[in-house]
């Protein structure tokens, strides 16, 4: 059942196993492609762009996260262009809301943030977008800031996928698009949340986060949901 | 329009005007209006505009601070835990008064009591914050004037001057604001912007090692303080002009005071005295404050003016800090500040108590005092052993859907009202800022320097720098008290009778 191939991954031979993503395989062998909204554990959706690699043959960018690898496939994950490519979809993601850093509670832990360090994100240059959202307070012990969410739907496939509680969805079409909490109830009041947390733990930024905390306090257990997971999986 | 630039950059630009049609000397107009744009070595943006009847003598002035920012309104629906870093954003100068304020307002809000050692830890960043901006205050922004002179070159009246004519002072500053910095990065991590205190205590405790090394670094910043006072002491008297009118007239005042009526800066109850002394009201409660001042909005600035709300808008005028402080609290508490206390009341102590010094001049010499009281304060709560102690902050949630801090900052009382809902998600903020309270003196203050050095038919550089440097008296940060954004610059503006701009001064 299990076929191996062989891939060559930024020119060294790789032996993978076929189904597996170019993510995966790569994250396996130690070699280091950006991701926002994979999170192992979930299923991959592909939606952030961070993940993008250039395949031999292949004439546009594939997402690692989404695209198996098969016999012969050879990737590179770094070059100017990729560079170039996933700096200016940090831009977008921090000019789609309002991420001001100086005073998030994630400040110093979080993903969105420190791959923008990461990628020399000195500065944007394109317009802010300043959308004027809100914050669900509702929640007794959790909240979620809008102005923080960047839609990777990490939160939503963690309850979904893990909890069994399909509390989240993405509602709304483009830039438009909203996270909701059970047909767009205030989070408070969805029954079908069991408060477990898990989707607080999964998120990259400060949107999903602990009541109470102040900036730069908010730190998460990223590993909870792959950990829950794997032993689902027996693994 | 006839425009004339008399006062090079160093200062601002101030220009006097005709209005246009009438500018030669036989046709002089009524009456004129000079503008100071941008008031420089302040913090924050504002400007001056002085009238001038025909006979060239001050008709009436306006202090108009031109910024304006909304951190009321805008923290609208965030979560009360997060005000404390919001509005510490308020000011690069001063963080931590807000944050504390804030904090204080959230700790009423959840309804807790902060661990004893929490209490002193935000107190002993407070007292460091203290030490470095009244030496910023004195030694940066002032001491051009106060130890150059008000008449000297505007061209080198700043530090660069400071620096030639008296670098061992200049030196003291740097040194001192610099410990004071070094003591805040130590406790709260960083010098600016730190996010240690917050609801319900501080976030971490404090380090053994840095008590050590700040006790060690403690003994050449308290003789950096004393030698800065001495040298104070010896100069004030080279002013007898400036302290017979810089805000020289009778207000009620208004600080924070301990339940013996000694000196507090983190926490106590606010005091009103009239200008004789006379107790007006103590032991307020930070709760009923709004009982007590009222808040005006006025038609040509956007900083608001705080009234004592029982005697009503304008009559109700009072001054806060170090000169207000000093004139509401019984004693400081604290053995050197405490002597010279005694010998700054007996000096230029009015009234048979010689508890009131009235001029607004004498801010300078408070802010000394209040540096020494800081320093002093710093060293009893490193002494105490409680100082060390783990247990650093409470954690709840909403117990109460109002709640009030109040503190002293270095330029005044300080007060974060906040109103929240059952979820913790603002509805309703409320800041009162320490410059806020001053509006109505500071502009009294202006009329008062105005008249005595404004001549209008030969306007000098030397006297518009004195309406500056009323304003910086008050050491006003008029980013905080707008919640505004902005650096240093100040305007000065002198208009004629038809409202034509005759001169400016303006600070870039």
């Amino acid at each position: 059942m299990t076929e191996k191939v062989k891939v060559r991954i930024d020119g060294e031979v790789i032996a993978a196993t076929a189904g597996q993503t170019i993510l995966e395989v790569a994250r396996a062998n130690d070699k280091y492609i950006p991701a926002l909204c994979y999170m192992e554990g979930l299923s991959a959706v592909g939606a952030c762009r961070l993940c993008m690699v250039e395949v031999a043959g292949v004439a546009r960018l594939l997402p690692a996260c989404t695209t198996p690898v098969q016999e012969g496939l050879s990737v590179n994950t770094t070059s100017p262009q990729l560079h170039s490519y996933r700096k200016i979809a940090l831009e977008l993601l921090l000019v789609e809301r309002n991420h001001t850093c100086a005073v998030c509670v994630s400040s110093g832990h979080c993903e969105l943030q420190s791959l923008a360090q990461e990628h020399g994100v000195t500065h944007v240059r394109y317009p802010y977008n300043y959308p004027k959202l809100g914050v669900d307070t509702t929640h007794p012990r959790y909240v979620l800031d809008h102005n923080r969410c960047i839609l990777c739907s990490r939160c939503v496939r963690t309850c979904a996928e893990i909890e069994g509680a399909h509390v989240w969805d993405v509602a709304g079409r483009g830039i438009q698009s909203r996270l909701v909490s059970e047909l767009q109830r205030p989070w408070g009041e969805a029954t079908s949340c069991t408060s477990c947390g898990k989707c607080v733990q999964a998120c990259p930024t400060g949107a999903m986060a602990e009541k109470g905390w102040g900036v730069e306090e908010m730190t998460k257990r990223r590993t909870v949901v792959s950990r829950l997971s794997s032993m689902r999986e027996g693994m | 329009m006839a425009t004339k630039k008399i006062v090079p950059p160093a200062v601002g630009a101030a220009t006097v005007e005709a209005p246009a049609g009438q500018a030669s000397e036989a046709t002089r107009p009524a009456m004129k209006k000079i503008t100071i744009h941008h008031v420089s070595r302040i913090e924050g943006h504002a400007r001056i505009t002085i009238k001038l009847d025909g006979a060239g003598k001050v008709a009436d002035t306006q202090f108009h601070v031109t910024q304006i920012r909304g951190f009321e309104k805008f923290t609208e629906g965030r979560p009360y835990y997060e005000m404390p870093s919001i509005t510490s954003r308020i000011c690069g100068i001063c963080p931590i008064s807000h944050e504390l304020a804030s904090s204080k307002a959230c700790d009423a809000i959840m309804a807790v009591r902060i661990p004893d050692t929490a209490a002193k830890l935000r107190e002993l960043v407070h007292m460091a914050q203290f030490v470095q901006s009244h030496a910023l205050s004195f030694f940066h922004l002032s001491a051009p004037d106060l130890l150059l002179g008000f008449d000297f070159d505007p061209a080198k009246r700043n530090i660069a001057g400071l620096l030639e004519e008296h670098p061992d002072a200049l030196r003291d500053g740097i040194a001192l604001r610099k410990f004071g910095q070094t003591v805040i990065e130590r406790l709260a991590r960083e010098r600016i912007h730190p996010s240690w205190a917050v609801p319900g205590g501080v976030n971490e405790p404090l380090d053994p090692q840095a008590r050590e090394k700040t006790l060690a670094e403690w003994p050449t910043a308290m003789a950096i303080v004393k030698r800065t006072l001495e040298l104070w002491k010896k100069t004030v008297d080279s002013y007898p002009n400036e302290i017979d009118s810089f805000s020289n007239f009778p207000t009620m005042y208004c600080g924070l005071v301990g339940p013996d009526g000694s000196l507090r800066l983190y926490d106590g109850n606010l005091r009103f005295v009239d200008s004789d002394g006379s107790m007006i009201a103590d032991q307020v409660k930070p709760d009923d404050y709004a009982a007590y001042i009222g808040e005006a909005t006025l038609s040509d600035s956007y900083l608001k003016a705080p009234y004592y709300k029982p005697v009503g808008f304008d009559g109700g005028i009072y001054r806060v800090g170090p000169l207000a402080r000093l004139n509401v609290a019984d004693r400081c508490g604290t053995p050197e500040a405490d002597a010279e206390l005694a010998e700054y009341r007996a000096r230029f102590g009015t009234g048979a108590a010689h508890r009131i010094v009235q001029s607004g001049f004498h801010y300078h010499y408070a802010r000394l005092i209040e540096a020494t009281y800081a320093m002093e304060r710093m060293h009893q709560l490193l002494d105490d052993p409680a100082i060390l102690g783990a247990k650093v902050r409470a954690h709840a949630g909403v117990n109460n859907l109002e709640g009030v801090g109040i503190i002293e900052a270095p330029r005044g009382t300080l007060i974060h009202n906040y109103k929240v809902n059952d979820d913790g998600a603002m509805t309703w903020a409320n800041l009162i800022v320490a410059t806020g309270h001053n509006n109505l003196a500071m502009g009294r203050g202006i009329r008062q320097v105005a008249e005595r050095f404004v001549d209008g038919n030969h306007i000098q550089e030397g006297a518009l720098n004195r309406v500056s440097a009323i304003v910086r008296a008050y050491d006003p940060c008029l980013s905080c008290s707008t919640h505004a954004l902005g650096t240093v610059p100040l305007v000065l503006e002198l208009h004629g009778p038809d409202g034509a701009l005759l001169d400016e001064i303006r600070t870039e």
